[in-house]
């Protein structure tokens, strides 16, 4: 069934041109999402369902979760606290859900119908992919590793707090202890009252 | 790839790298539906393997500059002029 296929190409493609041309983060991000959604759509109508399923999961899943965290980690302030407000208002979540809602409809679509194919799209199952990808690729699965423990050290590296904002915050913390005690210096930042041996 | 290019908040242009290896990793697919050969999903999972490992890279790279310069603007850091 053709149809499946060119519906949720024509939401991946107005999704990802919407998600370009957004201003806000977060309204980037929602585009984004129902876009990685869409593709996954039209790798299943192309036959191809494992790939489908690791799009939704990794993707729209995990590398998503990546950027919202980031861009919470960044939104500090008190700018925060009025563009939450903003996106309170129903407009803003309108575009998303009307996109995500075709997508839902497709799915719904697939479920009921049984097999819905692109006409002339050979089914590639998990099984060939897992065969070949295990067999002949087998190297190419351990630079894959490789690769992600790299990101991984890169990333823990790179995400450390510098030295300096540590000791800034260390100084800050020992100061407020220390006015906590009182000026008893020998028991600032402890946590026992003066009295109590 | 216009995101990519015209923007200058990392953020966006993080965002617009994951749509074009997305775009990329789908051409992969489509030939390998094409000629019914699994090679071009299997290309896709390596697509997929890098895009996570360069995304958590380059994110922790934004915290870090955000931290650094307090902005997000690509051109503030060009320290290292070429």
């Amino acid at each position: 069934m053709d149809a499946l296929f060119y519906i949720s190409a024509a939401v991946a493609i107005i999704a990802t041109f919407i998600m370009v041309t957004r201003m806000n983060a977060v309204h980037a991000l929602l585009y984004l999402v129902v876009s990685l959604l869409a593709v996954a759509l039209v790798f299943y109508s192309l036959g191809a369902p494992f790939v489908a399923v690791l799009e939704v999961i990794i993707y729209a899943g995990a590398i998503m979760v990546l950027f919202v965290f980031v861009v919470m980690m960044l939104n500090l302030g008190k700018r925060t606290i009025l563009q939450e407000r903003q996106w309170q208002q129903p407009g803003m979540w309108v575009g998303p859900a009307i996109l995500a809602a075709i997508l839902i409809g497709e799915v719904v679509t697939i479920i009921t119908r049984g097999e819905t194919r692109m006409s002339g799209a050979a089914v590639v199952g998990p099984r060939a992919v897992s065969l070949s990808l295990f067999g002949p690729y087998l190297i190419g699965v351990e630079l894959a590793s490789m690769l992600l423990l790299a990101g991984l050290v890169g990333a823990y590296h790179l995400g450390r707090r510098t030295r300096e904002t540590r000791e800034k915050e260390d100084v800050i913390r020992t100061d407020a202890a220390r006015s906590a005690s009182g000026g008893d210096l020998v028991r600032a930042g402890n946590d026992r009252a003066a009295g109590s041996s | 790839m216009i995101g990519l290019l015209v923007r200058r908040n990392i953020i966006f242009i993080l965002m617009s790298l994951e749509v074009m290896l997305n775009a990329a990793g789908l051409a992969f697919v489509v030939a390998g539906s094409r000629w019914g050969a699994p090679d071009g999903q299997i290309v896709f999972i390596f697509i997929l393997a890098m895009a996570a490992a360069e995304v958590s890279v380059g994110l922790a790279l934004t915290l870090q500059i955000y931290q650094r310069f307090k902005t997000l603007d690509a051109d503030a850091a060009s320290e290292m002029r070429g």
